[in-house]
């Protein structure tokens, strides 16, 4: 059982919540919704519109983009954020590796989310560019 | 009521059985008797109804059923306008629920629905073996396979499938220090027993602002408060949120009136030596920890699912509300063999496209889900051959059309539920029944893996509700939105040139014929 004050001990240590305070840690514990994926389940689709924005809170996900495993995204990664900021359907597919826990907040819910939460946003920026200087590295 | 000795279904082995006799096992049970499916039915309860024996407290219903609308009753497209009548096999069991209302409102009293629903259980024939309790759950290896042994109050009972239609309707309480000073939901008492008191209400979902807006005539103050901000039904454009027929306490708090809507979180209760209860709050905006001086607390803060020892024999569950992981059909995510319907089915959630749910949580979605269901596990499991008429390709245009236009199972179920049209050039276009759009484009379908096509009907939370057409070409998936139209008339020569450049996409030749 996830009640709300599992999920937020659970989310404090998570980078992305790192700034939060237990107050805001409760009210994100309620405005997410918690899923659960079992193995091999498509979490996001490759070119379907209409994603969300999901924080691993258990479990393992790949990342796969055109049928090739790209990555791993374990417990306090998150994915889907980049195609709800842009407005256009995911470039990968996402699949539960093994039993898969989320929190998920709805595409239309992201923006005004994140205008609320200006030090997650820092977090998600950070993330961000760690993710695009490893890309980079990668080009050079 | 018969006899006990006349009741059916005695203890035994069966090769599925349903547990619960709401509007889920009902359901469930029509349509494996319109299969021919041998099964048994155990409910707790003295008569059909479920949780409509009971709740809402306030005896109005969230869900509509129009008696009059676009269309006859007696067309499938009515389903759309009746969210309340279970769908029957035969006409004497089919839409019931207008028959039953009385005129002054279009969502059902509490007991309209019950009898609603008492009297498909009488018309479609079904029998359920009443008073039975489930008390626990084994599953045991046998030559024949595995089987599930349910212990019930009555005996015994053996397996291959179970369905639970148990519902979400065991009350959960949060782990906040006093919580024992707090009624559940469950627990509220008439109306008129709380006059002038001043009510704190934990929760803001429909049913603490149902209670909020029963008491306002009775309460002396009402204080509803949670963590986070009140989402409104007409904002979110789905059913998250308070519906608008209990919005009327969230207008006298922001008008000033009296009532109290508050974004904290309850830290504490406490009984005070006069006999009233403290709670304390802290804002979720920050400021200062808040007190309140109160008569009563009430915790509407929501339901499990009771699936007594489920979770101990394997099936993973999740959410506060403790719901059972799910695939795409409604099994046990964790443990095969056991299925649910009714009100459980919400928690195989679908695509939830642009952060939308299918109505799995209500009738009108769960209804469709049982059929789908039960439909499955006839061609899966019990060898029944499903007749799939051919379509005329100079028809397959209009037959498409007309699906998205008004099928009530693609208009309720968003992004859910799908029709099938499967493609093999040598079959030529066959309609493959209704199917989770999930188990369509994941590809571990039953339907094999011909090109095909699932329309469906969804939402992106704007306000525009359109066509959708997913089509499946050797693995490959493609999505194609139909233009919204605001007025929703989805039977026009543009729709018809859309569907139509779809299907000359697949290399059927429509002009053929």
């Amino acid at each position: 059982m996830a009640n709300s004050d599992e999920i937020v001990d659970q989310i404090s240590s998570f980078a992305l919540f790192a700034d939060l305070q237990t107050p805001q840690l409760e009210r994100v514990a309620h405005t997410f919704e918690e899923r659960w994926y079992s193995e091999g389940e498509r979490v996001l689709r490759q070119g379907l519109t209409g994603s969300a924005f999901h924080v691993i809170l258990e479990g393992e996900a790949t990342v796969v983009i055109d049928g090739t495993e790209r990555a791993t995204l374990a417990r306090g990664d998150f994915f889907g954020e980049v195609s709800i900021l842009l407005g256009e359907p995911p470039v990968a597919d996402i699949v539960a590796k093994r039993a898969l826990r989320c929190l998920v907040l709805a595409g239309p819910e992201v923006q005004p989310f994140l205008i609320a939460h200006p030090s997650v946003m820092y977090r998600m920026l950070q993330a961000q560019a760690r993710r695009l200087r490893i890309a980079n590295r990668w080009r050079s | 009521m018969a006899e006990l000795s006349d009741r059916p279904y005695p203890p035994g082995e069966y090769p599925v059985i349903v547990i619960g006799s709401g509007p889920g096992g009902l359901q469930t049970a029509s349509r494996l008797r319109h299969h021919g499916i041998r099964h048994a039915v155990l409910s707790a309860d003295e008569a059909p109804g479920g949780m409509f024996r009971r709740w809402p407290f306030f005896q109005r219903l969230l869900s509509w059923t129009k008696p009059y609308a676009p269309v006859e009753r007696t067309d499938r497209a009515y389903e759309r306008y009746d969210w309340n009548s279970l769908l029957g096999e035969q006409p004497a069991s089919q839409t019931l629920m207008p028959d039953l209302m009385d005129g002054s409102s279009y969502f059902p009293s509490r007991p309209e629905m019950q009898q609603n629903l008492e009297l498909f259980a009488e018309r479609a024939g079904l029998a359920i073996r009443f008073g039975c309790r489930w008390t626990g759950t084994r599953r045991e290896e046998t030559p024949d396979g595995p089987r599930f042994v349910l212990e019930t109050t009555d005996g015994e009972y053996r397996a291959e499938i179970l369905i639970v239609a148990v519902g979400v309707a065991e009350p959960n309480r949060p782990p906040t220090p006093g919580i024992e000073l707090a009624a559940h939901y469950a627990e509220t008492r008439p109306a008129e027993s709380y006059a002038n008191k001043r009510i704190f209400i934990i929760g803001k979902q429909n049913s603490g602002f149902e209670l909020a807006s029963g008491l306002l005539p009775w309460a002396r103050r009402i204080v509803v408060a949670s963590p986070s901000p009140a989402k409104l039904s007409v904002n979110t454009r789905s059913l998250v949120g308070i519906r608008a027929r209990y919005v009327q306490p969230f207008e006298d708090h922001v008008l000033g009136g009296g009532v109290a809507v508050l974004d904290a979180a309850i830290q504490s209760m406490t009984r005070l030596p006069d006999g009233s209860i403290e709670v304390r709050a802290r804002p979720s905006a920050g400021g200062d920890e808040l007190a309140f001086d109160v008569d009563e607390v009430i915790a509407a803060t929501g339901f499990t699912a009771p699936l007594v020892d489920l979770a101990d024999l394997g099936v993973a569950t999740f959410g506060q509300a403790r719901l059972p992981a799910q695939t795409p059909y409604w099994e046990s995510a964790s443990m095969p063999g056991i299925f649910f319907a009714g009100t459980i089915t919400q928690g195989s959630g679908g695509l939830k496209k642009h952060g939308l749910p299918a109505n799995s949580g209500a009738v009108h979605g769960a209804r469709y889900n049982a059929r789908v269901l039960v439909d499955h596990l006839a061609r899966t499991r019990f060898g029944v051959v499903p007749d799939l008429p051919a379509i005329a390709s100079n028809d397959l245009i209009e037959t498409m059309v007309d699906e998205l236009a008004s099928a009530p199972e693609l208009w309720h179920q968003r992004a859910y539920l799908a029709r099938i049209v499967s493609l093999d050039p040598s079959r030529g276009p066959r309609n493959e029944g209704i199917m989770p759009l999930a188990a369509f484009l994941d590809h571990n379908a039953d339907d094999g893996s011909a090109d095909a096509l699932a329309l469906t009907v969804e939402a992106d939370g704007s306000g525009a509700i359109y066509p959708v057409i997913y089509g499946r070409r050797a693995g490959e998936i493609t999505e194609h939105v139909v233009e919204a139209d605001p007025l929703l008339r989805y039977d026009t020569p543009s729709v018809r040139r859309q569907v139509a450049e779809v299907v000359t996409g697949f290399g059927v030749d429509v002009a053929q014929a």
